[in-house]
Order: C-alpha cells, then sequence, then structure tokens
C-alpha cells in the first residue's frame, strides 16, 4: 500500500535519479573520464573556459546532449546497427568470408556492405522514395502513381497504429497501461465489418454507421477492465491480457458462423464488406492509401484538444499524476478511470475499423487484426505519449512495415526484421541513459519516456 | 493490485452482513447446479457415458446413464451450493467449493458424452490426463519462472519470450550439435538470455517492466522468426531437426492403473516440471534462499537494511526464471514438434494466468496450470466427438477465470507488495 517510492508513480520522472542513472551507467563503462567532465547543470561546451561559445558550437553541443530527439535517432541508429549485425550472422554465404578474415578483410567487408546496403536502401525504396521509379516517370516508362507508391503504402500502414498508438498513450497519461489494445481493436474490426456487410445502408451514411460500429466495440471492450479497475481495484495490466485473447477467440468462432462467413468459401473468412461502408481511396484505385490517415490525423488534433485543453484531459492528467491528491482536489478517480479505459477504447476501435473498412483487407479474418494492438504500444512509447509524437512514431512504423515488405520480396530479408528493429527502438528509447552511456552523450533532462508507471500489479 | 490505495474504490470489505464471500459463491454454485441438472440433463441422452481407463474404447470402465448422471452430478451440485449458502466452517468452504465444481464438470461431461454420436459415447480418461498433462506442461514451467521472478519484485511478462527463445535455441543447437543435451542446456542459456534483457533494463536501467516485458515479447518473436525464416526453412535439415527425448517409464509407479501408463511413462520434462514444483515451493518457503527472495519481493528497504543483497537477489532470480522458462521452451522442441515461427502462441500469456490465478504459489500455479491444461486438452476432445460446445468458448476458460479472480468474484489475489517496483538504493 504504502509505496515507498512516492515520487515514482508521477509521469513526470524527477531528473535528478534520471542524472544519478546516468552516472551509474557511465560510471560502470571503461571511459572514466566522462565523470570528470565540469558542472553539467551549466551550459558549458566543454572543458575550454571559454565565455561566450560561438552559436554554432552551442548548437552542436545541444544536438549531442541526451534531449529526446538525439537519443531517438541514437535509438534509430543502434537498432539498424543490430539488425546488419543479424541479417550478416544469418547469412551462410557472408558468414563464410568471416572465416577468412584476417588474410583477405576486403572480402568480408564488401560481401556484407552489399547485403545490409541492399537490404536498407530497399527498405528506402519501398517506404519513401524510389529514384528509379522517378526517373522512370520523367522518362515515360510509368506513371505518377508509381511515385508515389511508397508514401501510399507508408501513409496505410501507419493509419491503424496512430489509432491504437493514441489508445496506449491517452491511458498512460491517465495512469493506466492499456495493453488491451489489441482486444479492443479486435472486438471494433468485428462490429465495423458486420455493420459493413449486414446492414442495408446508403453509401455515406453506411461508412459512418461502420467506423462508429467500431469505436463501440472498442469502447465496450475497454470499459470492462475500466470498470473492473474502478469498482474491484483489479489490475488492468491483468485484465486488458486477458481480454486480448478473449477476443481473439470471439473472432475466430464468429467467423465460421451461418451469416458471417463468406457462403462461398470453406476455408474462415467472412463475407466482404459493402463497397459502400468502403473508405474512399484518397490517390485514385492503383494506390491503396485511404482516408483512413486522415481521420487518423483527426483524432491525433480530437486527443492532443482532449488532453492539453478540456476539462476531462486536466482530471486526467492529474488522476495520472497523482491519484490520491487528484481525489483530494475533488476528481472521482472512478470515473476518471472508466472513462480512460472508454476512450481509449474508442480509439483502437477506430484503429481496428481502419483494418477493415480500409484497403487491408476488406473480409473478417482470423488475422485481420494483425498486431496493431501490440506495436501501438511500442508507437505509443515511441512518440514519448504525446499526441502528435504518436503521430510520427506510427509514420516511422509505417514506413518500416512498407520497406520492409519490399525489402522481403527483393532483398529475401525476412520480415520479421521489422519486428526486431521495432523492439530494439523501443528498448533503447526506453533506457536513455544506455544510449547515452554507448554514445558518451552529455546528460539533458526531459530525455527520459514519461511512462515508468512503475506501479506493479 | 495492492498499490491503488482509493478510497473511493469499493473494495470488497471482509463481512458485510448476510452476503458473505461465501453465500455468494454459494449462490453461483446453487444456479451452476441448477442450470446442469435441468439443462445438462435434458440435453443428455439415455446412451451410457463411458468413462474407460485406457487410451482407448476398451477394457474396464466407469459407467453411468447420461441422463441419470447430469441430474445426479447436478444435484450434488446444489447440495454443495446449498451447503456454502446455509453457512460452512471457513476450513470446509474450499473443499465444499471443490466437490461442487467438479460434480458440476462431471454433469456437463455425462451430457456430452452420452450426446456423442453413436459408437464414440465414450471418454478415454489415460488419454485425457496425459493430453492435460501435455498441454500444462509449458504453462507449468512459464508459471514457475514467473513465480521466481515476481516473488523477487521483477514483474515477469516476457514469459512468452523466454518460452520461444528457448525453444528455438534448443532446436537450433540440438540440431546442429545433434545431442538433446546440448539442445537442453542451449535452451536454458536462450531463456536466461532474454530474462537477461529484462533484468538489466528493469534492475539496473529502471526501465518500467511490464514495457520491457512487452517489447522484449515482440523481440523475441521477431528475432526467432527472422532466423527462423533466414536459416531453418533453408536448411531444414541441418538447422531444425533437433534429436528429442525417449520417453522414460519410471518401474513400480508406470503400473498404476490410469495414472501409470498416463504420467510414468512420459518424457523428462514431465518429471522435470513436477519436481520444480515441489523444489521450488520447498525453497520457498523453508530455505533461506526463499526467505530472502520473499523479503525482497515484499519489503525490499527492510531486507536491505538487514543485510539482503537487494539487486543481486534479483538478478539471480530472474536470471533462474529464464532458465526454467527455457527449459520449458525446449518441452516443445526437444521433445513433441520442430520449431515454427511464434510457436509458443500466447502460452505464455497462459503462464501468466495460471501464475496469477495461483495466486503467486508454485503449487497453486501447478493446480491452475492443469486446469487451463484440461480445459484446452477437453476442448480438443469435444471437438473429436463433434460437441456443440465451440472449443473457442473453452479456450476462452482460463483468460475468463483469470478475470474474475482478479476482480475478486472468487477470492482475492494479492501480489507481492514490491512487485514491479524498482529498488533504489539509498
Amino acid at each position: 500500500m504504502t509505496n515507498p517510492n512516492p515520487q515514482s508513480g508521477s509521469p513526470d520522472k524527477e531528473p535528478a535519479s534520471e542524472a544519478q542513472a546516468a552516472q551509474n551507467a557511465l560510471g560502470n563503462t571503461e571511459r572514466a573520464e566522462v565523470a570528470t567532465e565540469p558542472d553539467r547543470s551549466v551550459a558549458k561546451p566543454g572543458p575550454e573556459p571559454e565565455p561566450r561559445p560561438s552559436l554554432g558550437r552551442l548548437f552542436l553541443d545541444n544536438l549531442w546532449a541526451a534531449n529526446t530527439f538525439t537519443v531517438t535517432l541514437l535509438s534509430l541508429v543502434l537498432a539498424i546497427v543490430v539488425g546488419a549485425v543479424l541479417m550478416i550472422i544469418s547469412d551462410p554465404d557472408v558468414l563464410s568470408t568471416y572465416s577468412y578474415i584476417t588474410s583477405r578483410p576486403s572480402d568480408a567487408i564488401n560481401s556484407s556492405w552489399t547485403l545490409v546496403s541492399e537490404a536498407y536502401a530497399n527498405l528506402f525504396k519501398g517506404s519513401i522514395f524510389d529514384p528509379e521509379a522517378f526517373s522512370g516517370w520523367l522518362n515515360g516508362a510509368n506513371g505518377w502513381q508509381a511515385v508515389l507508391a511508397p508514401i501510399s503504402e507508408t501513409l496505410t500502414y501507419a493509419a491503424p497504429l496512430v489509432f491504437t498508438g493514441l489508445s496506449v498513450a491517452l491511458a498512460f497519461r491517465g495512469g493506466l497501461f492499456n495493453i488491451g489494445a489489441q482486444g479492443q481493436a479486435t472486438i471494433g474490426v468485428i462490429m465495423a465489418a458486420l455493420a459493413g456487410f449486414l446492414l442495408p445502408l446508403p453509401p455515406g451514411l453506411h461508412l459512418l454507421v461502420a467506423v462508429l460500429a467500431g469505436a463501440l466495440g472498442g469502447a465496450i471492450w475497454g470499459f470492462i477492465p475500466g470498470i473492473l479497475k474502478a469498482r474491484a481495484g483489479a489490475h488492468e495490466v491483468i485484465n486488458t491480457i486477458m481480454l486480448n485473447y478473449v477476443a481473439t477467440y470471439f473472432l475466430t468462432w464468429l467467423i465460421v458462423q451461418n451469416g458471417v462467413q463468406d457462403p462461398n468459401r470453406t476455408d474462415a473468412i467472412s463475407k466482404g464488406v459493402d463497397s459502400s461502408a468502403q473508405l474512399p481511396r484518397l490517390l485514385g484505385d492503383n494506390l491503396r492509401v485511404h482516408a483512413g490517415i486522415l481521420l487518423a490525423v483527426l483524432a491525433t488534433w480530437a486527443v492532443a484538444w482532449l488532453l492539453n485543453r478540456s476539462t476531462l484531459g486536466f482530471e486526467l492528467r492529474a488522476v495520472g499524476a497523482n491519484p490520491d491528491a487528484a481525489r483530494t482536489a475533488g476528481i472521482s478517480v472512478t470515473r476518471t478511470y472508466i472513462l480512460i479505459m472508454v476512450f481509449a477504447g474508442i480509439l483502437a476501435g477506430l484503429g481496428g475499423s481502419n483494418m477493415v473498412l480500409g484497403s487491408t483487407a476488406s473480409a473478417l479474418t482470423p488475422l485481420v487484426v494483425a498486431q496493431i494492438g501490440f506495436d501501438g504500444i511500442l508507437v505509443a512509447l515511441l512518440g514519448r505519449v504525446k499526441p502528435w509524437g504518436v503521430l510520427l512514431a506510427a509514420l516511422l512504423f509505417g514506413a518500416l512495415q512498407a520497406g520492409g515488405n519490399r525489402m522481403q520480396s527483393y532483398s529475401g530479408i525476412s520480415l520479421e526484421l521489422v519486428t526486431v528493429l521495432q523492439a530494439l527502438i523501443v528498448i533503447f528509447i526506453a533506457a536513455p541513459a544506455l544510449v547515452k552511456a554507448i554514445f558518451q552523450l552529455r546528460a539533458a533532462r526531459a530525455a527520459r519516456l514519461q511512462t515508468s508507471l512503475a506501479k506493479g500489479w | 493490485m495492492s498499490t491503488m490505495a482509493v478510497p473511493d474504490i469499493a473494495v470488497a470489505p471482509v463481512d458485510e452482513g448476510f452476503w458473505t464471500r461465501s453465500r455468494k459463491v454459494g449462490l453461483t454454485l446453487l444456479a451452476l447446479g441448477l442450470l446442469s441438472a435441468v439443462l445438462f440433463g435434458a440435453l443428455a441422452t439415455d446412451q451410457q457415458a463411458r468413462f474407460t481407463l485406457s487410451d482407448d474404447a476398451a477394457g474396464a470402465a466407469l459407467e453411468i446413464n447420461g441422463t441419470i448422471g447430469a441430474i445426479l452430478f447436478g444435484i450434488i451440485t446444489i447440495a454443495a451450493g446449498a451447503a456454502l449458502l446455509a453457512g460452512v466452517p471457513k476450513r470446509w468452504f474450499l473443499p465444499v467449493l471443490g466437490v461442487g465444481l467438479v460434480a458440476f464438470v462431471l454433469s456437463f461431461l455425462c451430457w456430452q458424452v452420452s450426446a456423442a454420436p453413436t459408437g464414440q459415447n465414450f471418454m478415454p480418461l489415460v488419454n485425457i490426463i496425459r493430453g492435460t498433462f501435455i498441454l500444462a506442461l509449458p504453462l507449468i514451467f512459464g508459471a514457475l519462472a514467473g513465480v521466481l521472478c515476481e516473488r523477487s519484485g521483477v514483474v515477469n511478462v516476457a514469459i512468452e519470450g523466454q518460452l520461444l527463445m528457448g525453444a528455438f535455441s534448443g532446436a537450433l543447437f540440438g540440431s546442429i550439435s545433434g545431442s538433446v543435451w546440448v539442445g537442453l542446456v542451449a535452451a536454458a542459456i536462450g531463456g536466461a538470455f532474454i530474462s537477461l534483457l529484462l533484468a538489466v533494463f528493469a534492475i539496473r536501467y529502471l526501465v518500467d517492466q511490464v514495457v520491457m516485458g512487452i517489447v522484449l515479447n515482440l523481440l523475441a518473436v521477431g528475432v526467432t522468426g527472422f532466423l527462423y525464416e533466414r536459416l531453418m526453412q533453408t536448411d531444414a535439415a541441418k538447422y531444425n531437426s533437433a534429436p528429442r527425448f525417449s520417453n522414460w517409464e519410471i518401474p513400480l509407479l508406470k503400473d498404476i492403473p490410469v495414472l501409470g501408463p498416463a504420467l510414468f511413462r512420459g518424457n523428462i520434462f514431465l518429471y522435470l516440471g513436477l519436481l520444480l514444483v515441489l523444489v521450488i515451493h520447498i525453497g520457498l518457503f523453508r530455505t533461506r534462499w526463499g526467505l530472502r527472495t520473499r523479503s525482497v519481493g515484499e519489503h525490499p528497504i527492510a531486507a536491505d537494511t538487514l543485510g539482503v543483497k537487494v539487486l543481486r537477489v534479483r538478478y539471480r532470480n530472474v536470471l533462474l526464471a529464464g532458465v526454467v522458462a527455457g527449459i520449458g521452451g525446449a518441452s516443445y522442441t526437444l521433445a513433441l514438434y520442430s520449431f515454427t515461427k511464434n510457436m509458443i502462441g500466447g502460452k505464455g500469456f497462459i503462464a501468466l494466468a495460471a501464475l496469477i490465478f495461483g495466486r503467486w504459489n508454485p503449487t497453486g500455479a501447478l493446480l491452475a496450470a492443469l486446469f487451463f491444461g484440461f480445459a484446452d486438452q477437453l476442448a480438443t476432445y469435444l471437438g473429436a466427438i463433434n460437441s456443440v460446445i465451440p472449443s473457442q468458448f473453452l479456450a476462452m476458460l482460463p483468460y475468463l477465470a483469470t478475470i474474475l479472480a482478479v476482480a475478486g468474484l472468487v477470492g482475492r489475489v494479492r501480489a507481492p507488495a514490491a512487485d514491479g517496483k524498482p529498488y533504489i538504493k539509498g
């Protein structure tokens, strides 16, 4: 009951322990000279006693301080390096050149470089920009769609992740860990799809109803752990994990029921969603990007407004920072907990709607939700549980996914590498002290994740 | 659970007048009994429901008329519920509840077995018990890994990843070396590797432990999936054909009827799992190591004051948990199947459920794991006799049971007090 470390419940970690942790980490590395660095709290550029450092110098120093941006970027670099190592050790041909590395190091280096650079080049071409498609467009070999195709893919994959990321981030800000975005998205996908092929409605209205049905499904699945937390004190982490699986089994059962299963198929697939309930495509039928990404931006704006401008958002942050203080101030903690989980559920449910009403799929299958709920956790962490940060993080993850597809088909590097990269990025940003130690960054405040709930079960 | 000391949250009081917890449970049991006596009794047929004491239809069997059995066991459930409702001494609560629930399951089985297609009105008990234990095995290892971690105050959501990494490295190194024992050691190291990451990031870098667990699960899925596609799929003969442990028959014990063939002709993992439950239970509650582990998990400051090295105990236990879970993963690849992508498929989370349902207690975790394994095996059996009960709903059972347990509907569960809280000496 009594928390020995009362500050640790606050989402805003005190920078003191942060600096201390960093110092501990530094102390254990061989480069002990960093510990002798002059007083870190003063923005002095380095050992030279120059009173007014130049602007450029100041900029470089700040760049190399452990701020959010630098840590994120370096985490990305570290993840890419580990990914490259994995590629090399899993390729027998390249690995064999390492057996004679002492006699001919160029072989090992060249073959490794070819393998890794080609894979990452494909990752880039598949997600952002493909120079060949661009030159093809210039000399008329292909249309403009091919130039925009990588971006279109990235946005398509990013849209549902924005929703699930926002869902997790919103709950985090209220002091709850919503691992259940997966389950909420699953129920959302079910409701959206059912509304999509069971209701005979005119275009426009049908789409609206289907999207809202998805939100309703997510809300129901978020309400359950919310009320259990508020009324019985049951930990939301346990309940959301369990509800994820309940939702998955419910989906696999529902698909093969009469009236849901596609009558022309024997495998587990439902009827297709009516075209009147599908999100319109933005750039013609050849590119997959659909209106879901616009909804995602809208949702990001709405969540940002909710968190920073509304009364509920204030209550939510207050409860997240310190429930006892919030109650003393007259905020109903139970009501806030339930609302947080319902809103988180709505967002995740919208993410689910995106999966079946967009261009990723148009019918229910056991794997229709993919991993968007779990990826949403990573997205929320990478976005530092801030709405616009989540949007950017989702774009990065969407790009990795889109590029990973091309990497798989062109370089033969398994798509699973993308999962590894995503997990590694988040591991590194979750432990900024480690990144600081590796790159010898100057310590700066506010580089820590705001999500150290440290509340246990 | 204990963390939110929220007065305006209605925590169920110990005694609230007439409707004590025992009476509420009794009422629920009574309703279940009525349901089984009326509904199952009506749906059951007059076929004999045979519970054979062998692997198949042959041999001796316990027989009962389907309708009579369903109603009879339903009435026993009603009686147990009524007894609880009337009020029984506290020490009788669990036994009476147990009898009621077992009778409910038997009533259900009488209905199902008697309503099976003609010629299939039998349930091979040896088969069911063996299957229950085989399906429960990864859960037992996983839940024990959870016990080791969480009793010392580190939340272990990475069980799934530890099992998966154990299964993978067991298969990989077992195949390369051609030796089951090398595979077993490699599996233990594989599980410990994930544990090491969890320990370093949670204990040293103070990363939120649940966050870390989730991320490590994804990392394990990614790394094993990636290496599986790169190595095992391209050259399965070299990288994914691990030798398997053969079954060991235990003299004397193997001749016990039903239990002998079901349990004592199994492989090393079954014996190891059961042995580990015993060892960890005794270790946790009877040895100096156990006392220290529990004190670190409940009140690290007090433990530190008394000279226990809190962080060292946590590191050691988390690594040990990885070893146990890694071996649990090997119980797949070194005994049953060859490795496939994401082959653990959520078992790690059921193990987490078993840990919580078993109240952070090795024996409780074993019972919970067996219950979940039984539900799993029952789903397979009911599928084979074309039952009307969808297997997916039986598969949901462990998760629903855990939600009920955590919500305090079947007794409160309480985690170690310092579970999930990083310890900063100072």
